[in-house]
């Protein structure tokens, strides 16, 4: 699959919007929205697909009714820089089953993490013996997640 | 509402893969395809299940720049949270907006076209943003994992 910009009309626009907050709206029900026969609705959520900018569904849950009422931001900055294996971090971080997010960055850290536990003791257990043990991990700043808002951002 | 091991079966299944199609996920958590989607609708009525949304990749819209914005704000004014998020909602680069317990009190996730348009969002928009004590930057460089599964 090819990523690349494509030019995007208002209808295109206003589908992702839909799609962003309804992701498994079918063809027909984005055609009826959107004033486009079925086919035709399937034809743009395809080219925008395949241009990479509707990557995959995105399942919400409550997290905190299932049992995970902590979510934690790490930021992590590695021990020394240049000797340690970015690729032995991102391995072993990326297998912690209660990592949900980990991205490289440039600034006062280099690596954010989203963490989730079931309680602050559980993330302290995380913390201590899955984060700490980490090859090549230096300081660990953390800040628990109070109230978080997606935006639509520029196709607002 | 109880969630019981066939739910967490099939959260577990629908969390890791939420595109995959749901004959494929109902086989993974061992039930039939009606089991799945009984099971299905009884957690998106109790909002265990409260969205499935479609991600959107910035980068392929020609957003090329991700910033991640970590701001301390003036506290010493009690309505400095509520203001400071009222106006960071209408900046239309703005796709995010988390509060924190910590350090960090806000974060903002930015998206910009190149980092002539990001140097113009920054200093127009973020900066005049109202009650910022403290703010700092990290640019994403690469998305290493991004899942919202749950070790459940």
């Amino acid at each position: 699959m090819i990523k690349g910009v494509i030019d995007l009309d208002d209808t295109d626009r206003g589908m992702l919007r839909a799609l962003s907050l309804e992701g498994d709206l079918t063809a027909g029900e984005l055609g009826r929205r959107f004033g486009l026969s079925q086919p035709a609705a399937w034809r743009r959520v395809k080219r925008m697909e395949e241009a990479g900018i509707l990557s995959n569904l995105r399942l919400e849950v409550d997290r905190a009714a299932l049992g995970f009422g902590v979510t934690v931001f790490l930021g992590v900055k590695l021990a020394t820089k240049g000797r340690v294996s970015l690729e032995d971090f991102e391995r072993a971080v990326q297998a912690i089953p209660e990592v949900q997010v980990v991205q490289h960055v440039l600034g006062m850290f280099d690596y954010r993490l989203r963490v989730v536990a079931r309680d602050i003791a559980d993330f302290e257990r995380v913390l201590r013996r899955r984060i700490m043990t980490l090859p090549g991990l230096g300081q660990v700043e953390a800040n628990v997640l109070l109230t978080e808002e997606r935006r639509m951002g520029p196709l607002g | 509402m109880q969630v019981d091991d066939t739910d967490r079966r099939i959260l577990r299944q629908m969390l890791a893969e939420p595109s995959a199609p749901r004959s494929l996920l109902a086989d993974r958590a061992g039930v039939t395809a009606a089991t799945l989607a009984r099971r299905v609708e009884r957690l998106r009525e109790t909002g265990m299940i409260r969205n499935v949304r479609a991600a959107i990749d910035w980068r392929a819209l020609g957003f090329e720049v991700e910033v991640s914005l970590r701001f301390t704000l003036d506290k010493t004014n009690p309505r400095a949270f509520d203001e400071f998020i009222a106006a960071a909602r209408e900046v239309p680069e703005v796709v995010a907006i988390e509060t924190f317990l910590g350090r960090v009190d806000v974060r903002l996730n930015v998206v910009a076209r190149d980092m002539g348009h990001y140097q113009e969002v920054y200093r127009a928009r973020i900066l005049s943003l109202p009650h910022i004590a403290e703010v700092d930057a990290l640019m994403l460089i690469a998305t290493i994992k991004d899942s919202e599964g749950l070790p459940l």
